[in-house]
């Protein structure tokens, strides 16, 4: 019976024969490990940073001082769009990531494309809807409820922009530089940070559109 | 696949297990949670819309509803996984999923009843949802 067999799942950690738990003869953890997990902790602090925004909304979202609510100024069909057109950019994304990690170069390019034309749609839309409700007079001067939304949907829209601007440069990366391990573990972190800013995503949709709406 | 840096016992966020069958890995793993999150998706939209659920219940049925997709991106995009190769980054998510829940739960319960307190000077909030 090989080591493999008695201990499928390495709890005990030992490498060939090694009885020792914990990391042993195994040695530090990859760069790819500890980049990745130093990039999720990073994940962690900014979603705990959007919850201080939700909390704000959450205490805020019935203080309309007598302007415009959410029944008034919120689109549905905007919003399925946004959310058809993240949740797509997500997929995408996650196709670019098993496209680099077969070092397939044109499909990891053309997926990483679609994720980036997918999330300037999403992006486009919410500029429009900021512009017409500013233009309704619905800025975020307008009532505690209004800066909180904007702060919220705002913020989640500043990290979409600050996302296609490393998409670019990861394409470009890509490109010039191709799948040296460096590269790949940016590539990793991107997709982390695409997938999480979806997450928050479903967070706003729910809790800003469709309970803004709800009967 | 072959290439990529392994390690001996752990995964890197993100990451599908450098060894064995993956529940939720490749291409499939995406068209899964891709197809799961686009049925709930549509369902919160439909409780929005359609009279299929009793009206004041329909704000916990979008919290039901938000927190499942949450799952099934953190599964099939996110690929956190139970098994052991993943507790660090298990253990990560449930301390940041701590102090989100205590940030949120908390602002919305002390501000609901510091409102309710000064009731005379304002309207009444009925707190969230």
């Amino acid at each position: 019976m090989t080591a493999k067999a008695q201990d499928p799942y390495r709890i005990g950690r030992g490498g060939s024969g090694n009885s020792n738990t914990g990391r042993g003869e195994g040695g530090p953890a990859s760069k790819r490990t500890t980049v990745g997990y130093g990039f999720w902790i990073y994940l962690l602090s900014d979603i705990i940073l959007f919850s201080g925004f939700f909390a704000a909304y959450a205490v805020l979202a019935k203080q309309t001082a007598g302007g415009p609510g959410p029944r008034e100024l919120f689109g549905q069909e905007r919003v399925a769009l946004e959310t058809a057109a993240l949740l797509l950019s997500s997929f995408t994304c996650g196709l670019a990531g098993v496209a680099a990690e077969k070092r397939k170069l044109l499909p990891a390019q053309l997926w990483l494309l679609a994720t980036g034309l997918l999330g300037a749609v999403f992006l486009g839309l919410e500029l429009t809807e900021f512009a017409e409700m500013i233009g309704e007079g619905a800025g975020p001067q307008r009532s505690a409820f209004l800066s909180a939304f904007y702060g919220l949907v705002g913020l989640h829209g500043l990290h979409i922009a600050v996302g296609l601007l490393w998409l670019g440069t990861m394409m470009a990366q890509l490109w010039v530089k191709g799948f040296r391990p460096q590269v790949l573990r940016r590539l990793m972190c991107f997709n982390l940070f695409w997938h999480a800013l979806d997450i928050v995503w479903v967070g706003i949709f729910t809790m800003v559109y469709l309970m803004g709406v709800a009967p | 696949m072959s290439e990529r840096e392994t390690d001996s016992g752990d995964t890197a966020p993100g990451d599908e297990a450098a060894e064995g069958e993956e529940f939720a890995g490749g291409t499939s793993g995406y068209l899964v949670g891709l197809g799961l999150a686009a049925l709930l998706t549509c369902a919160a939209f439909a409780m929005v819309n359609l009279p299929l659920v009793w009206r004041p219940a329909v704000p916990m049925a979008l919290v039901v509803l938000a927190i499942a997709q949450m799952g099934i991106h953190l599964v099939f995009f996110l690929h956190v996984s139970s098994g052991p190769d993943n507790t660090n980054n298990v253990l990560a998510l449930a301390f940041g999923t701590l102090v989100v829940l205590l940030l949120i739960g908390g602002s919305v319960w002390i501000l609901g009843h510091l409102d309710h307190a000064m009731m005379p000077m304002g309207r009444q909030m009925h707190g969230f949802p």
